[in-house]
């Protein structure tokens, strides 16, 4: 067993605190986040309105997908008048990150195929790094509470923003919660040199090809950074 | 209307695809030590690309407006150990001014 292990990859623990587990520790770790859900999906509601999209497709688009990444994509290609082909390999760029997370979280989750399809359905960036524990495994429960109260969060901010509630996200800053609190998954998440590093290194990868590549394509290659971890074994945490 | 439906349906059916082809490829055998290495890693590398390239792009472009300065206080804070929700709401006040200052 490698030090890496007591480490744990899990953000929502401080170091010598229990870790939370179960449902009910996930809603209660979602919860700013949900409120921080609400504002963003206030805003899809406003920009998917603005757009022309009808809004049951609006709606069904918040209560599928839940992504913030994937809806504005798909208003921005809508709105740049761009066709259904152009939209899917988007949507299909945006998501391709959740090939290798969903291959981690995996192995936790139960059932047959069908089910763990199924369950794989609550796998959102946020709740899939809090509920990331030692050793590769994740805290099953713990991931469904946390998403869950983000999708509650993220649906009513669309039903608000699709019922005309207006915000300005811009003038208010709301466009820097998001980013606030990636920062503390990411301090959370990176106590240790090799974690920093690694987090700088997939950062600046992934701003190298912004000005090249599609969106989804720099966040994508930035996550190949975490491929150093096949060479550094047993380095201490 | 016809193709804004079309582009929702199919975007959803990406998606649900997306989240579940990993659980479903997966198997449920533990993941071996290294691969579990990589995911312990695979945390913060896609988190710092999700944290950089929604606060330093703009239209595809490489920038440093308001929300940068926002982060930076929020990374204070952090540091300082703030509770998370002072930590985001002074992102978003800093943001704000800013942007009230003329910044973008």
């Amino acid at each position: 067993v490698s030090s890496d292990d007591d480490a744990g990859v899990g953000g929502a623990a401080s170091p010598g605190r229990p870790v939370p587990t179960g449902f009910l520790a996930g809603c209660r770790d979602g919860a700013p986040l949900a409120l921080v859900a609400a504002v963003v999906g206030t805003t899809f509601g406003i920009v998917a309105t603005a757009a022309g999209m009808p809004v049951a497709a609006a709606l069904l688009l918040s209560v599928l997908v839940y992504s913030a990444a994937v809806q504005f994509s798909v208003v921005a290609v809508l709105v740049a008048g761009g066709g259904l082909g152009a939209a899917v390999v988007a949507t299909a760029l945006v998501t391709a990150r959740m090939l290798p997370m969903g291959l981690a979280l995996g192995p936790s989750l139960h059932g047959g195929r069908l089910r763990r399809a199924v369950e794989g359905q609550a796998l959102i960036d946020p709740a899939w790094v809090m509920a990331a524990r030692p050793g590769g495994r994740f805290d099953r429960e713990y991931l469904f509470g946390n998403a869950a109260v983000q999708w509650v969060g993220w649906v009513s901010g669309s039903v608000a923003g699709l019922a005309g509630l207006h915000v300005d996200v811009r003038a208010l800053g709301l466009d820097a919660l998001f980013p606030a609190f990636f920062l503390t998954l990411v301090c959370g998440e990176a106590p240790d040199r090799l974690r920093l590093a690694v987090g700088l290194g997939a950062a600046a990868t992934a701003l190298l090809l912004v000005p090249v590549a599609p969106v989804g394509v720099p966040v994508l290659a930035g996550g190949l950074v975490a491929l150093v971890g096949l060479r550094a074994p047993g380095r201490p945490a | 209307v016809s193709t804004a439906w079309a582009v929702v349906l199919a975007c959803s059916a990406v998606v649900l695809a997306s989240r579940a082809l990993g659980p479903v490829l997966s198997g449920t055998a533990d993941l071996p030590e290294t691969a579990a290495r990589v995911v312990a890693l695979l945390a913060p590398a896609l988190l710092a690309g999700l944290l950089a390239t929604s606060v330093f792009t703009a239209d595809g472009h490489v920038t440093a407006g308001a929300p940068a300065a926002g982060l930076a206080v929020a990374a204070l804070l952090v540091w300082r150990r703030a509770p998370l929700l002072v930590v985001v709401a002074s992102a978003a006040l800093v943001t704000a001014l800013l942007r009230q200052a003329g910044l973008s």
